[in-house]
């Protein structure tokens, strides 16, 4: 395998902060390298550095045998996508890959028969005058690939290709890419989603810029052989045995996996007794282990254990029946109809996701169901409230938490939390008595003078959601929660949100990530404005059981989901 | 080195992306030819120096043919309406409740000091002097309404003048002292920084905003080649806006032009660039497009309304804040426009401010290429 990027000893600092430390690897020609680790690991900026948009402050790079003092020589060998694709959303297809064709000073006859080959390559031929900004996310990623590909790099540099991408968009992308690695072009995938490190042919996992492993992602799975089970549990109190199977010395990681438990053991380690566990007459079936298995065991082994949280209390149990229904929600913008008659319902306790990818409907949905935004038709309840009548008493019950943690980062923790509890409109000694709770119940002491902008990401999003349930809300709102978190801070987190459900909060969660999906006990797949599908997560995936897919990932399911709806839709417009 | 042609195909790629996007995309339409016309003709017509219809009090404890010459006199001319008061407590009660502007008090023994050879009649002018350069323009203009009463009214009785020199005004270049002569041309070179500067730093700030200044700095084209491309573009928009302004101005507010046009234009131009080169510089710093908007409204529209001699004169300010203005382009380019409306072509005047001009130009160029290379860091 010839080595087309050489990295050793690279660093990079930003001010105080390093974003990059002592990186030594290799990137292999016809090959698909994996750069995989949460947000802040420093991919992007290891992207950069190798695409020369930025200098390295320590330790050599060298590309095609250049190093970095001969750039010049290389740049018309690298193909390099940035996130959101790099496009012009005001230009059209056509124009974007000219002027690229400009850029790379292609002469007419190579362009001509290059945009044909791409064009038809990626399925964009018929839509050449349709503007950039106007494409769906998965075509727009496919121009972008298009546009990285018209110099016939040696190197083609992708970072977060697939970020809020339909799963159906994301595998049609790993078609072409595949097909570009078998004729020699080194490929560099960066992505936040570990399923996806499982079908590179070699990766570099990074975390807080250290490259803490990286090789053949099957061998680096491989290790936690035997060390990975499935256990049915029962329908009442599944989190509460989550969070003490996940507390047990000979687990790494426990996981509610749809009806089942999964359980990763600690290297040596036998099966905890899983009648006391689970009780009755549990088994434990092995099951084949993940990427994700071998990190968090990885990660573990270097960090000290995250404290189990503590069961939290003071939840107040929303009234029977049912916590949030939506019926026949539908929103329209002009002339285009984001949502289109959505009705579903959630029980108390219920944990529901919105899946979709972006620009499906789900946040619209989202923020009709929080207040934020009135529906054209249908009508809305959460917590017994009708939306559209009392808008104020529901927010009251309502607890929100953004994917970007709407906190005050020059503020400090307890004035944040002073602050929130002012909004919610807490007074007296209940503010006092609700702040203490959130301090201690979310492990908060230590640095609750500290400025929330200076915390570490896990803090944040404790604070966060502390924040948001100040005013110990029936029904919690959570927009892409976890999305790009390290796997340890993302099953913290949806432990505490299981304690919650537990105490009888209701959530509901938008998400196009699948990780964040598999928490949830009822999902809804929205597609195109419609909600298409409903169920547990076990339910969907068993629909597409096969021979050749006997353990089909909720992936599998979603893309074969919105394939029937497609077909689905195209015969009826047929008939 | 790369090819001329290799060059050519590059640039005009990216010229031609650039001209592309200011026919798709109006706010850069907006911003070059719709602000001008709106600023200009909002402050054109909101700001004037020139006071009018000043109302005025005239206290008249002479009751005599004089004091009712002089009382008539104030009624003649466009820049008061004088109003008649018995006593100067009436008149100072006005002047507090803002009913008048000030007033001049005319002794019982006004007629009688005024035909006097000897001792010469005192009139008390008082003016609210709140706004003093309001309060200095009318203390002049009373004074030259009392003047010219005094020279008629000797001429009148046939009595020889009795100062042994007079001062007769003449106002050069500006001969109706109209201020909208002087503030337009001014106006017209702060909204050419406000759009120059406007323009690149929303555009390059766009272009960090959707993550396409990343693509474009990863692909074979050199910074100057991207920076130059937009400077090209936004050059010939930025004329336009130019061609608005000097339009308005003529047309609208009837300000001679006593200068050579192509004179105008190239000044004009050097001066664009300097904008424009301003703009990405406020770009290096600025990656949304809110902060470019806030950032080139700070730095480009409040020196040139306050520091650039637009409003307020300069050799009037302390030392200190005279050498402030130096450094703000503004300050040459207003300095140019008026001499090219209201005197004509003077070199000894352009060509100092012009020198400064094409600096800042080279200097602004620089530092914008220098920042932008770095500025993923």
């Amino acid at each position: 395998m010839p080595a087309t990027v050489t990295l050793a000893g690279l660093g990079k600092t930003f001010g105080m902060t390093a974003a990059l430390t002592d990186v030594t690897a290799t990137i292999g020609a016809g090959q698909i390298t994996g750069l995989v680790g949460p947000d802040g690991a420093g991919k992007t900026t290891l992207l950069r550095l190798i695409a020369g948009l930025l200098a390295p402050d320590t330790g050599t790079l060298e590309i095609l045998g250049h190093p970095t003092a001969e750039r010049d020589a290389v740049r018309d060998e690298i193909g390099y996508m940035p996130q959101r694709f790099g496009l012009y959303e005001d230009l059209t297809v056509q124009e974007n890959l000219n002027l690229q064709a400009d850029l790379h000073d292609l002469d007419a006859a190579t362009r001509r028969e290059r945009f044909e080959t791409l064009l038809q390559f990626t399925g964009l031929a018929r839509f050449t005058g349709r503007l950039a900004g106007q494409l769906s996310g998965g075509m727009k990623q496919k121009l972008g690939l298009a546009c990285a590909l018209l110099p016939r790099p040696k190197l083609l540099l992708l970072d977060e290709p697939s970020a809020g991408v339909d799963p159906a968009s994301r595998r049609e992308l790993w078609r072409i890419v595949r097909t570009m690695a078998g004729t020699g072009v080194a490929i560099v995938w960066s992505t936040a989603y570990l399923d996806e490190a499982e079908r590179c042919d070699s990766f570099l996992l990074l975390d807080g810029g250290r490259l803490l492993a990286s090789g053949n992602p099957a061998d680096f799975t491989h290790r936690m052989q035997g060390r990975t089970f499935l256990v049915g549990l029962p329908e009442q109190q599944r989190h509460r045995i989550q969070r003490i199977a996940a507390s047990l010395p000979s687990v790494a990681d426990a996981t509610i996996q749809g009806r089942s438990l999964r359980l990763v053991l600690k290297e040596g380690s036998a099966l905890p007794d899983l009648a006391e566990l689970v009780g009755g007459d549990a088994t434990a079936h092995p099951t084949r282990p993940r990427f994700e298995d071998a990190f968090v065991s990885l990660l573990q082994a270097d960090q000290p254990p995250v404290p189990a949280p503590r069961v939290q209390e003071g939840m107040t149990r929303s009234a029977d029946g049912i916590a949030i229904e939506a019926r026949d929600l539908t929103r329209d913008f002009g002339t285009f109809r984001a949502v289109d008659r959505v009705s579903f319902s959630v029980k108390p306790g219920e944990i529901l996701g919105l899946l979709g990818p972006n620009g499906a409907g789900k946040s619209t949905t989202f923020r009709m169901l929080c207040g934020l935004l009135s529906p054209s038709a249908g009508s809305a309840h959460v917590a017994g409230v009708d939306l559209g009548r009392a808008r104020a008493t529901a927010r009251e019950r309502i607890g929100y938490m953004s994917q970007k943690f709407s906190l005050y980062g020059n503020l400090s923790v307890r004035d944040n939390l002073d602050f929130f509890s002012g909004v919610y409109g807490l007074a007296g000694r209940r503010r006092s008595s609700r702040i203490a709770w959130t301090i201690e119940s979310f492990d908060l002491a230590a640095v609750a003078d500290l400025e929330a902008g200076s915390l570490p990401l896990g803090f944040k999003q404790r604070l966060a959601l502390g924040c948001a349930l100040l005013h110990e809300p029936q029904v919690l709102f959570l927009d892409e929660p976890t999305s790009g978190v390290d796997p340890l801070m993302r099953r913290e987190f949806w432990s505490r949100i299981g304690g919650l459900a537990e105490g009888g909060v209701t959530v509901l969660v938008t998400s196009h990530f699948m990780e964040e999906a598999e928490y949830c006990d009822r999902l809804g797949i929205v597609y195109a404005g419609r909600m298409i599908a409903s169920g547990s997560p076990d339910a969907m995936k068993q629909r597409f059981v096969t021979a050749e897919l006997p353990e089909p990932t909720l992936e599998d399911a979603f893309v074969g989901l919105i394939r029937e709806h497609d077909a689905e839709r195209q015969g009826a417009a047929a008939a | 080195m790369i090819s001329a042609r290799t060059f050519f195909r590059r640039f005009g790629g990216l010229l031609r992306k650039e001209f592309v996007q200011i026919v798709r995309d109006p706010s850069s339409i907006a911003i070059a030819l719709v602000m001008p016309v709106v600023l200009l003709l909002l402050i054109g017509f909101g700001i004037s120096l020139d006071a009018r219809n000043v109302r005025f009090g005239i206290v008249d404890e002479n009751r005599s043919v004089e004091s009712a010459g002089l009382f008539q006199a104030f009624a003649n001319t466009p820049y008061f309406r004088p109003f008649s008061f018995l006593s100067s407590r009436a008149a100072e009660a006005a002047l507090m409740r803002g009913d008048i502007e000030g007033f001049v008090v005319l002794r019982s023994d006004f007629s009688r000091r005024v035909t006097d050879p000897v001792r010469a009649a005192d009139i008390a002018i008082v003016v609210n002097g709140v706004d003093a350069n309001n309060a200095r323009i009318v203390t002049g203009y009373a004074q030259g309404v009392v003047a010219t009463w005094l020279l008629g009214h000797r001429r009148d009785r046939a009595r020889p003048v009795l100062s042994p020199v007079t001062v007769e005004n003449r106002y050069w270049f500006n001969p109706e002292i109209r201020s909208t002569n002087f503030i337009v041309p001014g106006l017209i070179a702060m909204v050419m920084t406000m759009i120059g500067a406007l323009l690149t730093a929303l555009v390059v700030a766009r272009e960090w905003e959707r993550g396409t200044m990343e693509a474009m700095l990863a692909s074979p084209a050199s910074m100057t080649e991207i920076l130059l491309g937009k400077l090209v573009a936004y050059f010939v928009l930025g004329l336009g806006g130019l061609g608005v302004s000097v339009f308005i101005g003529l047309v609208v507010f009837e300000v001679p032009f006593r200068g050579s046009a192509e004179v105008l234009v190239g000044i004009s131009s050097v001066f664009l660039i300097v904008s424009l080169a301003m703009g990405l510089l406020i770009s290096t710093v600025a990656r949304s497009q809110f902060v470019a908007a806030q950032l080139a409204f700070l730095v480009t529209f409040m020196p040139a309304l306050i520091l650039s001699g637009l409003m307020f004169d300069i050799e009037s300010m302390p030392h200190w804040v005279q050498a402030v203005t130096t450094v703000f382009p503004a300050r040459y380019f207003v300095s140019s426009l008026q001499t090219l409306f209201l005197a004509g072509t003077v070199w000894p005047v352009l060509l100092p401010n012009l020198a400064m001009l094409v600096g800042f130009a080279i200097l602004f160029l620089a530092l914008a290429i220098a920042r932008t290379r770095r500025s993923l860091e």
